[in-house]
């Protein structure tokens, strides 16, 4: 690929920049409109039509919020630990193509910052940076609670990372390449049969399961935001911040809502692939946007949706469903994508075997997870409350309290 | 695309991120009221005073998922270049497919053996 004119980097580190910030904005409102209606709530509807300027006006209002530091706190730690997260949150978005092939200027580009020849890495080390964010924010703290829930949330964040890369690396294995470009493109074509979409969600389906509840538990979401368990640890990592530097915690994190969703879309959903329906060329470059926008906003509703109908998981069994079951099921996923891979390499099969051999790893995965889940975990349906919260009014009270005494921590 | 432009991209975006941090600061420096008080500036503990530094003791176990995760993740680093290439190997390669296979479910087969001796051990069980 040749050298662009300088200001095509500018343009296309600004345009997703900003893309990716309005996303966030507009997930922040969505969330309390579409949370508010799952609840017999009104939810924001003063500012603008449907509230939609809600977020806005509460951006500004932060800024006339005060920043208390307590005296304790390790200062430069403190100021630190709120902007690592928001530059990683920034740069993992780095290499998601946003859109097709677009023409301006006399000048052919993709919609994407920088599509890195390590792009998946780059994706997991991003991920992995966030950890220090949660983790400084806890420690610089200099108080139980923050500690606590930088603590816990770096643990459950490191521990779905490993799941996640797994995941991952069974998409790489399939497409061969750890370039995100690549990624999409031998997504783009057809699937088994004709008209099928040919998506890594559907051949590497394990793989797409365990990177959906990676996600939400690297993006600290309900049912997995036990870092801010409200209920025992007050805030979580960000307990002392307040004015602004809350204000940017909780960019970071929606953020997160809105990378984690594309990340998704871009590895097992073919990203901004879709039918152009014979569109001309000039109207044509649209519908690549277009389709990345719907699959994305298909998966920032998921999120919401997981908000509004499921209680906070425990942590116990949070850590034992990492360990003992997304852990060995994406490693035994990913050796037996290899050898589906090296055997479709091999020999030429039909296509009879190779749903029958699919289905047969589908099954044995399915297995593993059901084994992995089964003995002390025989209960570990997500209908689990967090006892201290409303322990008193559920039905079934009395259980979920012996559960609650059990396991102690 | 060469690797000054990809990575140079990189460093715009670095570049906006941070200047947009240090805007959003400063004007909430400059609008926001700054009122210290001792109480305003102590710990928060619930209500009572905090006594002591913040930094107490947590569960061993936070440490034992620590090492789990270095063991992991550098699996995981070991994982994807193979992964890479296992995909492209076939009978005219220096590597056979069945060798590049058969070492990676041995490392594998070994790395989850360790897995399971600590989930005997119970270190993977909270109690």
């Amino acid at each position: 690929m040749s050298e662009h004119a300088l200001w095509v980097p500018f343009f296309r580190a600004i345009v997703v920049f900003v893309y990716f910030l309005l996303v966030t904005a507009v997930l922040i409102w969505a969330e309390r409109r579409i949370v508010a209606r799952m609840q017999a709530r009104l939810g924001p509807n003063r500012i603008g039509p449907f509230g939609a300027l809600q977020t806005l006006v509460d951006g500004v209002k932060m800024f006339f919020k005060e920043d208390v530091t307590p005296a304790m706190v390790d200062r430069p730690v403190f100021v630190l630990a709120p902007l690592i997260g928001v530059i990683a949150g920034f740069l993992s978005m780095a290499v998601i193509p946003i859109g097709g092939e677009v023409t301006l200027f006399g000048e052919t580009f993709t919609l994407v910052v920088s599509d890195l020849n390590v792009g998946v890495l780059w994706i997991l080390a991003m991920g992995s940076i966030h950890v220090y964010s949660v983790f400084l924010a806890g420690w610089s703290s200099n108080s139980p609670y923050p500690l606590m829930g930088g603590v816990r949330a770096s643990a459950q964040m490191i521990s779905y990372e490993i799941a996640q890369g797994l995941a991952v690396a069974s998409v790489v294995i399939y497409t061969g390449s750890l370039r995100v470009g690549d990624i999409v493109a031998a997504q783009s074509g057809d699937g088994l049969f004709p008209g099928m979409p040919g998506w890594n969600a559907i051949v590497l389906f394990p793989a797409f399961l365990i990177f959906t509840i990676g996600m939400v538990a690297e993006a600290g979401r309900p049912p997995f935001d036990l870092a801010e368990a409200e209920g025992e640890l007050v805030g979580g990592f960000h307990t002392e911040y307040s004015g602004m530097k809350f204000g940017m915690f909780m960019l970071a994190e929606f953020m997160n809502v809105v990378t984690m969703s594309a990340i998704m879309v871009t590895l097992f959903f073919g990203g901004p692939s879709g039918p152009t329906f014979g569109l001309p060329d000039a109207v044509a470059w649209v519908m690549p946007m277009f389709w990345f926008f719907v699959k994305m906003s298909a998966f920032i509703f998921f999120f919401i949706l997981l908000r509004g109908a499921l209680p906070r998981y425990r942590y116990d069994r949070l850590m034992s469903l990492g360990w003992k079951v997304l852990v060995p099921v994406g490693l035994v996923w990913a050796l037996v994508t290899a050898a589906i891979v090296l055997l479709e390499e091999q020999t030429v099969l039909t296509t009879e075997v190779r749903i029958g051999l699919g289905v047969a790893a589908a099954v044995l995965v399915g297995a593993l997870l059901f084994v992995g889940a089964a003995p002390e975990d025989a209960d570990a349906i997500p209908d689990e409350r967090d006892p201290q919260d409303d322990a008193a009014q559920a039905p079934g009270a009395a259980d979920r309290a012996e559960n609650a005494e059990e396991v102690g921590t | 695309m060469s690797f000054g432009e990809q990575y140079g991209t990189l460093a715009i975006l670095v570049i906006a991120g941070s200047v947009l941090y240090a805007i959003i600061m400063l004007l909430n420096r400059v609008m926001r009221p700054s009122v210290p008080t001792p109480q305003k500036l102590t710990t928060y503990e619930c209500g009572v005073d905090a006594a002591g530094v913040g930094w107490s003791q947590t569960s061993i176990r936070y440490y034992v998922f620590a090492f789990l995760f270095v063991i992991f993740d550098v699996e995981a680093l070991f994982l994807l270049p193979w992964a890479v290439i296992v995909g492209d190997l076939d009978a005219t390669t220096p590597i056979s497919p069945t060798f590049a296979i058969v070492a990676m479910f041995l490392f594998v087969g070994t790395l989850l053996e360790g897995l399971a001796y600590a989930w005997k051990k119970g270190v993977l069980t909270w109690e």
